[in-house]
């Protein structure tokens, strides 16, 4: 599936392994939130990088003690129209203080894009023939935000400004 | 695009560049997501939200746009764009709602681009007046005026307004979401039926701070909302409702529609399990990202500075003059004018509830009228009330007479403010796809039983509210007597409540018996009526009261005697 970053289609170093297959050593893979329940400590002293992902009804404070094991947190939206995962994302970021990548996964449309960025998400899975201008006009339609985000700390005392778009 | 400016004087909040550069893009951004719609590239699932949040509804018969009213206030200047726009794609009219926007019923989809690019030209839109947001916030529509006004809402609503605008965390929320501030003694906003209720207040200090009530609400479940914090300081103002939105967004259900508004949040948890929750993220979000800063209250307190009265005496011999000579004007006078602040000053309620009419429609040449009395005699603003009424609050009372005059002209004389006349309504079945039964014919059945102006004064103060479905858009839950629209095997009937109650002693009313036809809900009301003028004990002794104190019996004697 193509993954979104910065407006654009990048390359996906990532791999999802399925619950009971085999987890390669070599490369960076996500495992789901349940598998990492289960099976934590098959991963101790793991090189590779690793990335876990979370249901939509998972919350960020199931895998707040765990977040230092992980390069990857993949927040999962069962329907778009679930907005759960702007909330953990949120908190990932400025409760618990995750600095790694967060991925959008499941069914995102474009029109979400702008508030997952600002809500500190740095990837999205897109769907198969997604159209990638759509993508890339999504951070640039509206420049103007008038709250502050994880893309931009200015305090409050700014009620309104422009967005940083790059 | 061509920018109409409001007037200076008109104490609305008045939009800078980047506020204009906002609605701009948004206007193109919505003319791309309905290409991107009509291509196939989204689809009608996706897109609905996307619509809902830019205020078009499909009803029906047509497509419904609501256009969002800032906490009710709007400049005479917009008024007559909304004219101007019913008249050029809608019927004529437009229909004022209970959260102070205005909305039109016929609306082609294929127009509201163009629409929205007209109303951008005087500053206005329709984001967020639908979806799975935070609508628009609603306050007192006597903000400024009243003589019991302790902070200015318009002022913390304005702040709310940005601050809810395309928030990037709370734009998918479980459910609507509606946040109402009253900032006076007496609670003209109905905070307590709200998701959040905010009443402003001083301190020993003269500092502003606000008591959350969090949960209220009508639908299936009626709700009164409860106190969560009785003081948050007014630097704390935004991380706390940010905090309330973000339990909520985490924790709210979403497996149910009608199980998803924050009032079952509340109730599930608990007041004490929920506050806890609100309380901990609180703590964490205070500090200087969330912390609203003293300027920025001050200068949207500009934007609302109070327009350059005269100093007058407060007692006007015109008035007087007027009064003595027109029995028609002087009841009026009583009933739908009240105190200002400012000597020879008053607040005057523009009726939208004729006898036999469509509770809160106004044909675009009255909106163009209101809008020229406005200029004339308001500063050139004017409110618009969750009653469905409109209101301009700052009328020489030299002007008064005048002023009704021209209303009473134009059918907008009615002086039934907050009386049996002065009814709530849905859209109900003529309109709305959930609707059960029709709820504006009732309306007018009523409203022309009981035309009679002195009646409806010797009656008093009595509400009527009237739902056409279990979603309880007309309040019915609040209302003095409510009336609900229900469906039995194809017919529609009406199931009468008494004794609710919309302002601070929040009351949800009880079903008073089995559900009645339209025919019998006009008679039944009048017997509920009859019953109360019987029983009450002089003048003064309010319905609620009275009904508090003889209970339902005597009521349901009367109308289910027949049975």
């Amino acid at each position: 599936m193509p993954l979104i970053e910065n407006g654009r289609i990048g390359e996906d170093a990532w791999s999802f392994i399925p619950d009971g297959e085999p987890v390669p050593n070599d490369r960076p893979v996500i495992i789901s939130f349940e598998r990492w329940q289960a099976e934590r400590d098959g991963f101790e002293g793991r090189n590779a990088k690793l990335g876990v992902r979370l249901k939509s009804g998972t919350l960020a404070g199931a895998i707040a003690a765990d977040l230092d094991r992980f390069a990857l947190v993949a927040v999962e939206f069962a329907k778009f129209r679930d907005g759960r995962g702007f909330s953990t994302a949120r908190e990932l970021r400025e409760r618990y203080g995750y600095t790694g990548e967060i991925r959008a996964v499941g069914h995102v449309i474009p029109d979400q894009y702008l508030y997952l960025v600002r809500t500190g998400f740095t990837s999205v899975e897109a769907p198969e023939g997604t159209n990638p201008e759509s993508w890339a006009n999504a951070l640039t339609e509206v420049t103007i935000a008038f709250q502050p985000s994880l893309d931009d700390t200015a305090p409050l005392s700014l009620l309104r400004r422009k967005l940083k778009v790059g | 695009m061509n920018h109409i400016a409001p007037g200076a004087r008109a104490g609305i909040y008045h939009y800078d560049e980047i506020d204009r550069q906002f609605v701009a893009e948004r206007v193109e951004q919505f003319r791309r997501q309905v290409e991107r719609r009509l291509s196939g590239e989204l689809t009608e699932e996706e897109f609905k939200p996307v619509r809902l949040m830019n205020g078009l509804y499909l009803q029906l018969h047509a497509y419904m746009l609501r256009i969002a009213v800032p906490y009710g206030v709007m400049s005479a200047t917009q008024l007559r764009k909304l004219a101007a726009i019913g008249r050029k794609y809608d019927r004529g009219y437009g229909h004022f709602t209970t959260r102070q926007n205005l909305q039109y019923n016929w609306i082609k989809l294929e127009d509201t681009p163009a629409i929205l690019h007209e109303l951008a030209e005087v500053d206005m839109h329709a984001l967020q007046t639908s979806g799975n947001c935070v609508r628009n916030v609603t306050t007192d529509p006597f903000v400024g005026a009243a003589k019991d006004e302790v902070v200015d809402g318009r002022v913390y609503a304005e702040i709310l307004r940005q601050w809810t605008t395309m928030h990037p965390e709370f734009t998918y929320l479980p459910r609507k979401f509606k946040i109402a501030i009253s900032g006076a003694e007496s609670d003209r906003a109905a905070v307590r039926i709200h998701d959040v209720g905010l009443l402003a207040r001083r301190n020993d200090k003269g500092e502003a701070g606000f008591s959350f009530y969090v949960g209220g609400g009508l639908g299936r479940s009626p709700f009164v909302g409860k106190l969560v914090r009785e003081w948050v300081a007014q630097e704390d103002f935004v991380a706390y409702l940010e905090a309330i939105l973000r339990v909520y967004n985490q924790y709210g259900r979403r497996d149910n529609i009608y199980k998803a508004r924050i009032k079952i949040l509340v109730h599930e948890l608990g007041l004490e399990k929920f506050t806890q929750e609100v309380e901990e993220e609180f703590a964490r979000l205070r500090g200087p990202k969330y912390r609203l800063d003293p300027e920025i209250v001050e200068g949207v307190r500009q934007h609302f500075a109070p327009p350059p009265f005269e100093e007058l005496p407060d007692h006007s011999e015109a008035l007087e003059r007027a009064k003595a000579a027109d029995p028609a004007f002087a009841n009026w006078l009583e009933v739908n004018v009240a105190e200002h602040k400012a000597p020879g000053y008053a607040i005057a309620t523009i009726s939208l509830k004729p006898a036999g009419g469509i509770p809160g429609d106004a044909t675009c040449d009255q909106m163009d009228l209101v809008a020229d009395l406005a200029e004339r005699h308001s500063f050139g603003e004017l409110r618009v009330t969750h009653v469905q009424n409109l209101v301009l609050a700052h009328v020489k009372k030299d002007e008064l007479y005048d002023l009704w005059k021209r209303l009473d002209e134009a059918g907008l004389g009615s002086a039934n403010a907050g009386l049996i006349g002065d009814i709530i309504a849905c859209p109900g079945l003529d309109y709305c796809a959930l609707a059960n039964a029709r709820a504006i014919p009732l309306a007018q059945a009523i409203s022309a039983r009981f035309a009679d102006p002195i009646r409806q004064r010797t009656i008093g103060e009595l509400g009527i509210k009237i739902s056409g479905c279990i979603n309880a858009c007309g309040h019915h839950h609040v209302g003095a007597i409510g009336i609900l629209g229900v469906d039995k095997k194809g017919t529609e009937y009406y199931q009468i409540t008494v004794g609710g109650d919309p302002t601070l002693t929040t009351a949800i009313g009880d079903i008073l018996g089995p559900a009645v036809t339209e025919t019998e809900a006009v008679d039944a009301i009048e017997a509920i009526v009859d019953v109360y003028l019987a029983n009450r004990t002089g003048e003064g002794e309010r319905f609620v009261d009275t009904l508090k104190r003889v209970g339902h019996a005597p009521f349901k004697e009367r109308i289910y005697a027949a049975d």
